[in-house]
């Protein structure tokens, strides 16, 4: 009998390729290369915006000229030459589609390759789906059903037009253009992304979701998403990304900025599998996102995020908790493979009385990769009676990947209760025996104790949501086991 | 059922089972005893296929196929089912959705379709009746937290859902309480009938009282030196190893 050690086991996982690896020919209409004045006045141009939007966007570029790549995190790539990217590439053949039937037949088919078809999406009654493929949205769904409730959900090319006073009272006010290099470039040069309102007292009857995909070779992406939920409105939001396999790197800075008002609540949950390179640590996409949340009184932002992709993350989905009572939570799962790197983790800001904060951190290690948590708990002085719990949970696959956690806690109130608890665990040979002697195949064993490990994030996931991020999880560690 | 001939194994480079012979048929009750280090656990392991433990010489025959080349799952699929000496914890996976999964690979390994949940839920309570266990154990994470006698009981309801053909209880007795071992006893023998066949491997006579076999073997230093009825475990209790070894040597 051949003997299956875990050194087999690292092989096979090192050996699995990105599934979702294939092009989309579409015809795309793209910038020159190079960032400066007038490729922003271009890009711009293109999406007819307003003066105000241009100048914003001006501003934003003059303070990231003096700006510099952040390099405290742990992890190691050759920085982006940002003057060799595209910052404008969209499907020219673009008109918007009234029904999903009229979408680019080679569009669907990237779907069904995504394992999420469009004719499934709707299927799943209740989920509207605004498409941002390199950063142009191709199709909205559901729309109608939304307006009759006054719920704005559209690209944010349109909200920029349809809606600029809102657009312009909201954008920037939690994530401010200098508040770090990738989000100042972001602020410049975003492309589209999406756009959402709630109004005051709405309850978003369905799931909103948007899918973000990179496409053309060569190009960055920078979506920009605001969702602002009015006093007293709920809305649960769905990020989706995927990008097709190359060899170079392809960048990916988006700015994600929820504003949640008094006693409002938005939940907003990302399954990310941009591709993470090959199994030699070519390729990839740098991912370096800024996400943050801002809660007024009595509000709620829950994060749940699924990592799988991507060959570098760089990633803190935050909330500021400035309201009395207000809550923030963040819920995650991290796996790396091969030689993939993430730093990821979040911020959690008391500012008001009696605020809240929870930390569920899973990480996830194979290969050669690093995964780190990276965590902020800051108790401001007002903040009286603020509470938080963080766990971190990490579990190694084979001898040769790391788990870092770094956790900061800086607290100025006396009154607050800060928890924080971690556990390192490893994936044994004898709990793979285990599952083997009643027949379950090494694989399957893998995916059945990422699976627990992770449950307590992936419960958080709405349903549709959460049996794709299972399979994710065991494309994303498994090989195929010959 | 299952030929074992001239069995050698070794771990880590050490000769632990040197020329082991057994039969045994549907319908039996088999008990292997020994002292510590005779290889009686290494001969469970063997037989499962567990990897670290290296097969020499001899060869294991299951229903006339030669195991040699079969994997651990195959084996399992195939109808062998070990009851661990120390059952592994799985944190987050509930005993529900353990024994779906194990029960569901079987049957996609013998062209079957998943069983449906409806005729699941009759089954896990069926057997849930069957062992005294309540049905709130279902839902706790595989022997995360469990004592000594909810991991041998969890065995043995896994043992019940499975089916097996061949079940090989390892030290199923360590570490219960007379009350646990009669609970465990008492399941094995509900689950027993003419067309299974059990493997009892035990250091002690005390679950034989419970799980009356029909064969006693006696493995020492690697062999199998002596073989005999349920009488051969009442002697063995008596009298200690050490007359085996004296009359090995004579």
């Amino acid at each position: 009998m051949s003997k299956y050690t875990e050194d087999d086991l690292k092989k096979e996982l090192e050996t699995k390729e990105y599934e979702y690896g294939f092009y989309t020919d579409i015809e795309s209409d793209t910038l020159p290369v190079g960032l400066n004045e007038e490729i922003i006045v271009a890009i711009s141009k293109k999406k007819e915006e307003p003066e105000w939007m241009t100048d914003w966007r001006l501003d934003a570029f003059k303070k990231w000229k003096e700006m510099k790549e952040p390099e405290w995190a742990n992890v190691k790539y050759e920085k982006p030459d940002l003057q060799k990217i595209s910052y404008y590439s969209a499907p020219s053949n673009k008109p918007k589609y009234n029904s999903l039937d009229e979408v680019d037949p080679e569009l669907l088919e990237t779907f069904k390759k995504l394992g999420i078809s469009v004719d499934e999406q709707k299927k799943l009654a209740g989920v509207a789906v605004d498409v941002v493929i390199d950063s142009v949205s191709v199709a909205t769904s559901f729309k109608d059903t939304l307006k009759e409730k006054g719920i704005i959900f559209c690209s944010m090319n349109e909200a920029i037009k349809e809606h600029s006073e809102l657009v312009k009272k909201y954008i920037g006010t939690v994530i401010p253009k200098t508040d770090n290099y990738y989000a100042a470039l972001n602020s410049a040069v975003f492309s589209d992304g999406s756009f959402c309102y709630i109004p005051k007292g709405v309850k978003c009857p369905m799931e909103l979701s948007t899918y973000f995909r990179i496409n053309e070779a060569g190009t960055g992406q920078f979506e920009r998403t605001l969702v602002v939920a009015d006093k007293g409105s709920y809305v649960s939001y769905l990020e989706g990304c995927s990008a097709p396999s190359r060899d170079e790197n392809q960048l990916h800075a988006a700015v994600v900025e929820l504003i949640a008002l008094d006693d409002a609540e938005i939940k907003y949950s990302t399954v990310q599998n941009w591709f993470p390179g090959d199994s030699e640590g070519n390729g990839g996409v740098f991912n370096f996102v800024t996400k943050r949340g801002l809660c007024e009184n009595n509000a709620k932002i829950s994060w749940t995020q699924v990592e799988t992709g991507s060959a570098v993350t760089w990633k803190y989905p935050s909330c500021v908790l400035k309201g009395k009572n207000s809550v923030g939570e963040f819920y995650s799962i991290a796996v790396t493979n091969n030689f993939q790197q993430a730093d990821t983790g979040t911020k959690m800001i008391h500012l008001g009385e009696n605020t809240k904060s929870t930390i569920i951190s899973k990480g996830i290690s194979a290969g050669k990769s690093q995964n780190s948590y990276r965590g902020l708990v800051q108790i401001s002085p007002r903040a009286k009676n603020s509470r938080n719990f963080s766990q971190c949970d990490s579990l190694l696959i084979g001898n040769e990947c790391g788990a870092h956690t770094f956790p900061y806690i800086e607290t100025k109130n006396k009154s607050a209760q800060i928890e924080h608890e971690a556990t390192t665990s490893k994936i044994g040979e004898d709990q793979i025996f285990y599952c083997n002697q009643r027949g379950i195949d090494t694989e399957k064993a893998i995916a059945l104790i990422v699976n627990g490990f992770s449950k307590e994030v992936l419960n958080k996931l709405p349903m549709e949501f959460a049996v794709e991020a299972q399979k994710l999880l065991e494309i994303s560690l498994e090989g195929s086991v010959g | 059922m299952l030929e074992i001939k001239n069995l050698h194994a070794k771990v880590e480079e050490k000769d632990i089972l040197k020329g082991v012979n057994l039969e045994i048929k549907s319908g039996e009750i088999h008990a292997i005893m020994g002292p510590n280090g005779s290889g009686k656990s290494t001969l469970a392991s063997v037989i499962t296929g567990k990897e670290e433990y290296e097969m020499t010489e001899g060869q294991i025959v299951f229903e006339n196929e030669n195991l040699e080349d079969v994997s651990p799952e195959d084996r399992a699929h195939k109808g062998i089912f070990m009851s661990f000496q120390y059952p592994i914890e799985i944190p987050g996976v509930t005993t529900t959705n353990f024994i779906k999964t194990a029960i569901n690979e079987t049957r996609k390994a013998q062209g079957e379709k998943e069983m449906s949940a409806k005729d699941m839920l009759q089954k896990l309570r069926e057997k849930c009746d069957l062992l005294d266990i309540d049905q709130k154990f279902l839902s706790r994470s595989i022997n995360d937290g469990f004592s000594g006698g909810e991991k041998k009981r969890n065995e043995i309801f896994q043992m019940a859902m499975l089916e097996p053909k061949l079940a090989i209880l390892d030290e199923t007795d360590s570490g219960l309480d007379i009350d646990a071992l009669k609970i465990v006893a008492n399941g094995v023998n509900k689950l027993k009938s003419k067309d299974n066949a059990v493997l009892v491997i035990t250091h002690y006579q005390r679950l034989l009282d419970h799980i009356v076999p029909d064969f006693v073997h006696v493995l020492f230093d690697g062999k199998i030196v002596k073989s005999g009825g349920k009488e051969l475990a009442f002697e063995l209790e008596k009298k200690g190893y050490d007359w085996i070894k004296e009359e090995i040597k004579s």
